[in-house]
């Protein structure tokens, strides 16, 4: 893409979208963290995680009032209209992961105080966290490329999340039929696939703006069949 | 937003305009559309005030200007480039506003009157209304309407390019072109007059050069963009400013532009 006629326009332009990618690894770094306070009992850790949402909070607020900033300084059109409306909405979509971030955090914390004893396995919660972090990272090297060959991927992968989520779900109805102590902890599971779930939802949104800054066009709620690029 | 599907007011087909030797158009083929506003945009020598100056044969007043092509008015199907065609006829038919306002050096009244006296309207009561409607929809009656006999330069800068617009809408013109109207007013001015063209093209056609892309964007239902002589694309505003089909346009919008 060639350089604006103004300067300024294009560094304030690139500092939004590198502090977006900022802001992505931080979200990262915290669903991570919050998955390993779950396997490790690591108590600590939860605690760092569930005080770090603030970090992730107020990157969204900033970026906000930078994106208002430069539409009212530049009147963006075009491809840089569509950067900067998608990057208010994917902003909002980190900010929510962020959020299940510290759900996972705050329950793991309840499940190793309870007492690690009666946990039911979570080989496959950790699985479905991995498969989320991955769509995650590859949604913000596809914005950062401006890919849409790796959104599309993305947007299609979210399926086999929801499959995976499903399948933790009926696993630990089966674990609470068997052995109802296990009940409250089974639910906290619960809460955590959902949220990892949802991790999915929010990375797939994020691919789909991607789609929308480099082709103009809007495929959400289209199904995956629209997505040819 | 454009809803039912419009009429074309007028038609460039294939129009090449020389300034003798000069090409300053090259086979700009597109419509006007019936009571939409249509901008034309692009850089500087771009040739969108040389077209607009096409439709009401202003290139006529200098020797050496050669039309080729045609532009169609609707609903006469006529090309008003035809030789046989009187340019002042034309005119009647199709309006001016200018950059800078150019009111006569005469009274309010006279100013608006102008026209209607060319034409022979001869009866004062007749000349007292419609100068009182062509100020009323240039939204300047009010302002106006105690001091109708005063010089015209006594006005402001805007209200002074009202006037200029009353003038043209006293003849009842179907097609009104601006030639960038706002360029010497101030933000309030520029906001009254792009208030009037929404409300002009209730029943006029409008075609507007602006070197301000955001008023092209306020104002326009379609946008034309121009360079070096060609049009490059032509299209529904909204889309044009979102998700414009051409590379060119699109570094043109977006402030790209080299």
């Amino acid at each position: 893409m060639h350089d604006h006629a103004s300067k300024q326009y294009d560094l304030d332009l690139g500092s939004i979208r590198s502090r977006v990618l900022a802001m992505g690894g931080l979200v990262e770094s915290q669903i991570r963290r919050a998955i390993d306070a779950l396997a490790s009992g690591d108590l600590q850790l939860s605690d760092e995680v569930i005080a770090a949402d603030h970090k992730v909070n107020a990157m969204e607020v900033a970026l906000d009032g930078d994106c208002s900033q430069l539409i009212v300084r530049r009147q963006p059109a075009a491809n840089d209209l569509r950067m900067i409306f998608a990057i208010t909405k994917t902003v909002t979509d980190l900010e929510r992961i962020g959020d299940e971030a510290q759900k996972i955090a705050r329950m793991a914390k309840n499940i190793h105080q309870r007492g690690a004893a009666q946990a039911p396995p979570l080989v496959e919660v950790r699985h479905a966290a991995e498969a989320a972090i991955s769509m995650l990272r590859r949604t913000l090297d596809a914005f950062a490329r401006l890919d849409c060959n790796t959104a599309a991927e993305v947007i299609r992968d979210d399926a086999g999340i929801d499959t995976e989520f499903r399948s933790i779900l009926r696993q630990l109805i089966t674990y609470m039929m068997e052995d109802p102590r296990t009940i409250s902890t089974a639910l906290d599971v619960v809460w955590i696939a959902k949220a990892i779930e949802r991790i999915g939802d929010h990375a797939k949104n994020m691919a789909e703006y991607v789609i929308y800054i480099v082709k103009g066009t809007d495929v959400r709620h289209t199904g995956t069949a629209k997505l040819e690029v | 937003m454009v809803s039912e599907k419009p009429m074309p007011k007028a038609e460039a087909k294939k129009l090449d305009f020389f300034y003798g030797d000069f090409r300053a158009l090259n086979g700009i083929s597109m419509a006007v559309y019936e009571r939409k506003v249509t901008a034309l945009i692009g850089p500087s020598g771009c040739g969108k005030s040389t077209f607009l100056r096409c439709f009401n044969r202003m290139h006529d007043l200098y020797p050496g200007n050669r039309y080729q092509g045609e532009i169609v008015l609707q609903p006469d199907n006529a090309n008003l480039l035809a030789g046989d065609v009187d340019p002042i006829e034309v005119r009647m038919r199709i309006g001016m506003v200018f950059q800078k306002p150019n009111p006569f050096p005469k009274s309010v009244f006279e100013n608006v009157a102008y026209g209607l006296r060319v034409r022979g309207e001869g009866s004062r009561r007749r000349l007292e209304e419609k100068v009182e409607q062509a100020l009323q929809d240039a939204a300047l009656w009010e302002e106006v309407k105690d001091r109708l006999h005063q010089p015209a330069y006594n006005l402001s800068g805007g209200q002074q390019q009202r006037l200029c617009i009353a003038r043209a809408l006293a003849t009842d013109p179907e097609l009104l072109l601006f030639d960038e109207p706002t360029s010497a007013l101030d933000p309030i001015a520029t906001a009254s007059i792009e208030e009037l063209m929404h409300d002009l093209k209730q029943r006029v056609t409008i075609l507007i050069v602006t070197h301000n892309m955001q008023q092209a964007a306020r104002v326009s239902d379609f946008t034309a963009y121009m360079y070096l002589g060609h049009l490059i694309e032509f299209g529904v505003t909204d889309e044009l400013f979102i998700k414009p089909k051409m590379k060119q346009t699109e570094d043109y919008i977006t402030g790209r532009f080299g």
